[in-house]
Order: structure tokens, then C-alpha cells, then sequence
């Protein structure tokens, strides 16, 4: 049985924010009075992660995603509730806590800027105690994973972005953590080099099981990756499932594009009871739900002179999108 | 003990090393803040112009070995670690160093290490250029006055860094902890000795001094190091002493501050 890695109860979050009116008014009234109220945006959530899983956390910006994953690896303080990673209560950062996990953060960087990546991971291997060979073992193991030779001695300011990134995750990896945060790992990376870095965290996860929570607005991030995600809507759980349940949930049907050997034909169709998007003169469009789509598409086939037919999947990211804007996927 | 004896050797070695190497990009700028730090050369042209140093018994020749110390050991203890902590706190730097199992003040300690490293050929060749203009005043300090003068200098920059990183904290509340740095600049600036030796305030005022941490950043191991008269236990003691009073005071508002950190710009 795969034993809970992350347990998560009634976690709430609140910041303090200060408030300005605008204009002149405002900047004198705030100067003198400054108004600050509180504002929960993390609220009461609950969730496991079992070890060796992949979990993508989706939200809009501002939802709370971020703010869960600083949480989750000890950066900022809970207001409300439990955290348990690992066995450890994150805030308190006990030493076998954070040699256990690693937070990456897109465009945000560790690495010495002025000097060639190689000096940063040294530096990072003597702070997690590993020895000089053993390091060298896993910057070279890594290296080999991450595709990256050269670059590690060339000054970071001088590398490419996602140089730049695979050498933070480089950095990051060095002690072999079993818990990854990763929050927006692809941002900003050319269509190859976010291949090479989903391609990297699958083997990753495979090699060694570790566990990844990660957030990203790339859906083929979430999609290649995450079996099973969360979404998060206003700082609170609107879905925690499976995501091709999910995808079912939010596009229950199907568009199917019909071309028909005669208008004749197409007419007849139109007619015989299908939900019909469109028709413009041989070719029909309509709607088909996904659990009917054999049986639909049999009859059609019998009963009709098609030539040409094709399915249309709604795109990912519309299909996504919805959970943006929408607070409750029951399922 | 095993623990701290590791730390010390490896995490605190390699991070001297690799902030040396990083220091060393920035030899220029480095050169030219060694240059920025003469103003007790300034303060001393017009202590000896006006014949000052004659209302305080100090020959002309122990007032410029005082400065030229005074300069010395502001190259080896100036800190400015609040404004490195500031930026990187509200930049998001700071969030990868706090999940990580060692302090992030270690890094800006190891940094100011490293410039100090970095500053120290450029002190001595401001030192030699000085005694150039001043022959009188050149003099070869006993080897005892030397080692201590050195540990003087270190413990200075531990009160100083310590004093720094305290008000960095702050950041965690204020956002803006430079503003309070801000503060302490001026009784740093004058009751240091960097302006003026302690002994020339009156009875009264130095008294009072004498119970601040100021006189044993700049005054103390400046007078021990150019030999003027100075109570080495009780300079030694007081700075000891601070650096107790202070580091739990640190510990204290870091745990209380990560608590409020909201990891900012990232």
C-alpha cells in the first residue's frame, strides 16, 4: 500500500493587505491612516499526495496555488490548519525535512549569477553535506539526464533561459530530494526545451519516485505529467481528481464532422434526430456524447453514404479554461 | 561539537571559496569602495590643520597612525548586509535559501568574508601610498598588538554584522529595514571614532559612549593598533560581551520574522 507523503487539513491562509484610494486624496489619507484588512486566500482545504505521485495544481492567477505549494515546502506560516510532509511540519524546517525536498520556482534563480553554474552546484552539494565525488557523481548523472555539459562552466548571466533552467533544476536536484515543488517550471521556455524538461521530470519520477506537486499554466505540462490534479478557485478546492475525469466532466461531448456523398444525404441526417451544430451543403456538423460515440457513429455509417468523417476534440486549454471561472466539478 | 566543526569546514569553506570567486568578478568596483572608505584621511588633514589633537594630548604622528588604523579597520568591518537582505527579500531571492538546511545570513557572511579577502591588497597599497605622504608615521606594530588588533577587527565586524542583520530582520515587518539602517548611521558615524577619537568627547559624554557598542567598532582596535593608550581586557571584554547581548536577540527576531515571511516576488 503507497503510504500518504502529504497530508493536508483545513489549511487556511491569510495575508494582511494595505489599501490605497487613488489620487492625491488617497495617497494623504493613507499616509496618515493606513487601512489594512485581512484577506483568506487559502480556505480550509484538506488533501493527500501519495508518494511517487504527480499532481498538477490548477488555478487561476491568484487562485491560491502558489501560496499552497510555499506552504506545503515550509516557506510561509499556515494560519489555520495541518500540514504534514513527509512526516514533518514544513514550517518548522528541520534539517531532514529540507534535504528531503527542493522548490523550483520559473524565473526565479539560485545560481551565483557571475559564475558558472558548476561553482553553484558545489556550493549547494557541501550545504546538503554531500561529498566532493559523490557530487560529482550526481552532477554528472544529472548533467546526462538534463542534456547539459558545456554550459556548466560557462558564466550563468551568459546562458539561455532554458540553459538557465535546466541548471536551476540541476542545482535544485543536487541531493536527490524525494519531494518536489515546482511552481511554473516551464515559464518562458521555447515549445523544445519545455519537452526536454517534462520529458526529464518524467524519468525523474520514474528513477526515483519521488513525489510532484507542480503548478503551471502550460496544459501540456499539466496533461503529459499529471494523472490527478487540483484545481483550486478562489483559494479553495473546486476539484481533486483524476484529470481525465475531469476533461470527461468539462467536454462531454463530442463535434463530429460528417461529409455526405450528396446534400440529399445530409439532409436526411440533419433530420434524423442528432444534435446538429451546423450544415452547410454536404457537410454536417454535430454533437455526439462521449459515452454514445461507438453506437452513434455504427448507425451513421450504416444508414448513411458518408465519405469523409472527423472528430473533433476541444482544445485542451479551452477545455481547462473552465475551470478557471467555474468553483464546483463534483463528481 | 562534530556538527559545528563540519559546518565551519565544509559548508562555510566552500562558501568562502565560491564567494571569493564571485568577489573577484567585481575587483574593480571593489577597488573603488576601498577608495570610497578614506574618509579618515579627510578627518585627519583637519584635525592636524587646526591643531586639534593638541587639546587632547595626541602627537600628530599617533592622531595620523589613529586614522590610518581608523581606515583600516572600517575596510575590514563595514557591513551592508541589511541592504543585501532587503533587496533579495523583496525581490524573492531569499525563498530558495530559506528552504535550504543552512542560515541564508551564513551566505551574506561568507560574502562580506570574501570582499574583505577581495579589499585587502587595495587597503595596503592605500596604506603604502599614505606612509609615502607621511613618512613620520610609519611604524611596525608589536606581533601581540598585531594578532589582537586583528581579533579586535573581527569581533568589530561581528558586532556590526549582527547589528545589521537584526535590522534586516525587520524587513519582514517594515519591507523597508534600510530606512532604520538609516538611523543608526549617525551615531555610528560619530561615536565610532571614525570622525574623531572617543577620547576627545567630554568626561561625561564618553561615559556614556562607553556603554554603546559604537566606540568598540572603530575607536577600540583603531587606538590598540596605532598604539595609543587603550584598556585592552576591557575593549576585548566589551566587544565579547556585545556579541552575546546581540546574537540571541538575532536568533529571537529571525524566528519571529520567518514566521511573518511572505515570500514576496515569488
Amino acid at each position: 500500500m503507497v503510504q500518504n507523503i502529504i497530508d493536508v487539513r483545513n489549511l487556511s491562509k491569510s495575508f494582511d493587505i494595505s489599501s490605497k484610494e487613488p489620487g492625491l486624496k488617497g495617497t494623504i489619507k493613507h499616509f496618515f491612516r493606513r487601512q489594512t484588512k485581512s484577506l483568506k486566500v487559502i480556505k480550509d482545504i484538506s488533501f493527500e499526495i501519495k508518494e511517487g505521485e504527480i499532481v498538477g495544481f490548477l488555478g487561476a492567477n491568484g487562485a491560491g496555488k502558489t501560496t499552497i505549494l510555499k506552504m506545503l515546502c515550509g516557506l510561509i506560516y499556515p494560519s489555520e490548519g495541518s500540514i504534514l510532509v513527509s512526516g514533518y511540519l514544513p514550517f518548522r524546517r528541520k534539517e531532514n525535512f529540507l534535504k528531503n525536498i527542493t522548490l523550483i520556482m520559473g524565473q526565479k534563480q539560485q545560481l551565483i549569477w557571475d559564475l558558472p553554474p558548476i561553482e553553484s552546484f558545489y556550493l549547494n552539494a557541501s550545504i546538503y553535506d554531500l561529498d566532493k565525488f559523490e557530487a560529482k557523481k550526481r552532477i554528472k548523472k544529472l548533467s546526462e539526464m538534463l542534456e547539459i555539459d558545456e554550459e556548466l562552466f560557462v558564466p550563468v548571466r551568459k546562458l539561455s533561459l532554458g540553459q538557465r533552467m535546466k541548471s536551476e533544476l540541476l542545482a535544485a536536484l543536487i541531493h536527490e530530494p524525494s519531494i518536489l515543488f515546482l511552481d511554473e517550471p516551464t515559464l518562458g521556455l521555447d515549445i523544445n526545451a519545455q519537452r526536454n524538461l517534462r520529458k526529464f521530470l518524467q524519468k525523474y519520477n520514474k528513477e526515483t519516485n519521488a513525489t510532484i506537486c507542480l503548478t503551471s499554466h502550460y496544459m501540456k505540462d499539466i496533461t503529459s505529467l499529471c494523472k490527478r490534479v487540483i484545481c483550486v478557485h478562489e483559494g479553495a478546492i473546486s476539484y481533486d481528481g483524476k484529470l481525465d475525469l475531469l476533461l470527461k466532466k468539462l467536454s462531454p461531448v463530442k463535434e463530429i464532422l460528417i461529409v455526405c456523398r450528396s446534400e440529399e444525404d445530409a439532409i436526411k441526417l440533419k433530420n434524423s434526430g442528432f444534435t446538429v451544430k451546423n450544415k452547410v451543403k454536404n457537410e454536417i456538423t454535430i454533437k455526439i456524447e462521449n459515452n454514445s460515440i461507438t453506437s452513434s457513429l455504427k448507425t451513421i455509417l450504416n444508414n448513411f453514404d458518408i465519405e469523409d468523417l472527423f472528430i473533433n476534440e476541444p482544445p485542451i486549454d479551452e477545455v481547462i479554461g473552465k475551470v478557471l471561472i467555474k468553483n464546483d466539478y463534483d463528481i | 561539537m562534530i556538527m559545528i566543526s563540519n559546518l565551519i569546514n565544509r559548508k562555510i569553506f566552500t562558501l568562502l571559496k565560491v564567494q571569493y570567486s564571485n568577489m573577484l568578478e567585481y575587483r574593480v568596483e571593489i577597488a573603488l569602495w576601498a577608495i570610497s572608505g578614506i574618509i579618515p584621511f579627510f578627518m585627519l588633514n583637519i584635525w592636524t590643520n587646526n591643531n586639534l589633537n593638541e587639546a587632547i594630548n595626541i602627537s600628530d604622528v599617533l592622531l595620523s597612525r589613529y586614522f590610518l588604523c581608523a581606515f583600516f579597520v572600517r575596510q575590514f568591518s563595514v557591513v551592508w548586509v541589511v541592504f543585501s537582505f532587503e533587496e533579495d527579500s523583496l525581490m524573492g531571492k531569499v525563498s530558495p535559501y530559506l528552504i535550504q538546511p543552512l542560515n541564508p545570513f551564513f551566505r551574506y557572511f561568507a560574502q562580506h568574508l570574501a570582499e574583505q579577502i577581495t579589499r585587502f591588497p587595495f587597503a595596503l597599497i592605500i596604506a603604502f601610498l599614505f606612509f609615502i605622504f607621511n613618512p613620520k608615521s610609519i611604524w611596525i606594530p608589536d606581533l601581540s598588538i598585531l594578532l589582537l588588533s586583528i581579533v579586535s577587527t573581527f569581533l568589530s565586524f561581528l558586532i556590526q554584522f549582527l547589528i545589521q542583520s537584526i535590522v534586516a530582520c525587520l524587513c519582514f515587518w517594515t519591507e523597508k529595514a534600510s530606512s532604520i539602517e538609516r538611523l543608526l548611521f549617525i551615531p555610528t558615524l560619530f561615536l565610532s571614532g571614525l570622525l574623531a577619537p572617543v577620547v576627545s568627547f567630554p568626561p561625561y559624554v564618553k561615559s556614556w559612549i562607553y556603554l554603546t557598542p559604537f566606540p568598540y567598532l572603530i575607536d577600540f582596535p583603531a587606538n590598540l593598533l596605532s598604539g595609543n593608550e587603550t584598556n585592552i581586557s576591557r575593549g576585548l571584554s566589551m566587544q565579547i560581551l556585545w556579541i552575546f547581548l546581540l546574537f540571541p536577540l538575532f536568533k529571537k527576531i529571525w524566528s519571529e520574522g520567518t514566521k511573518k515571511y511572505t515570500a514576496m516576488g515569488s
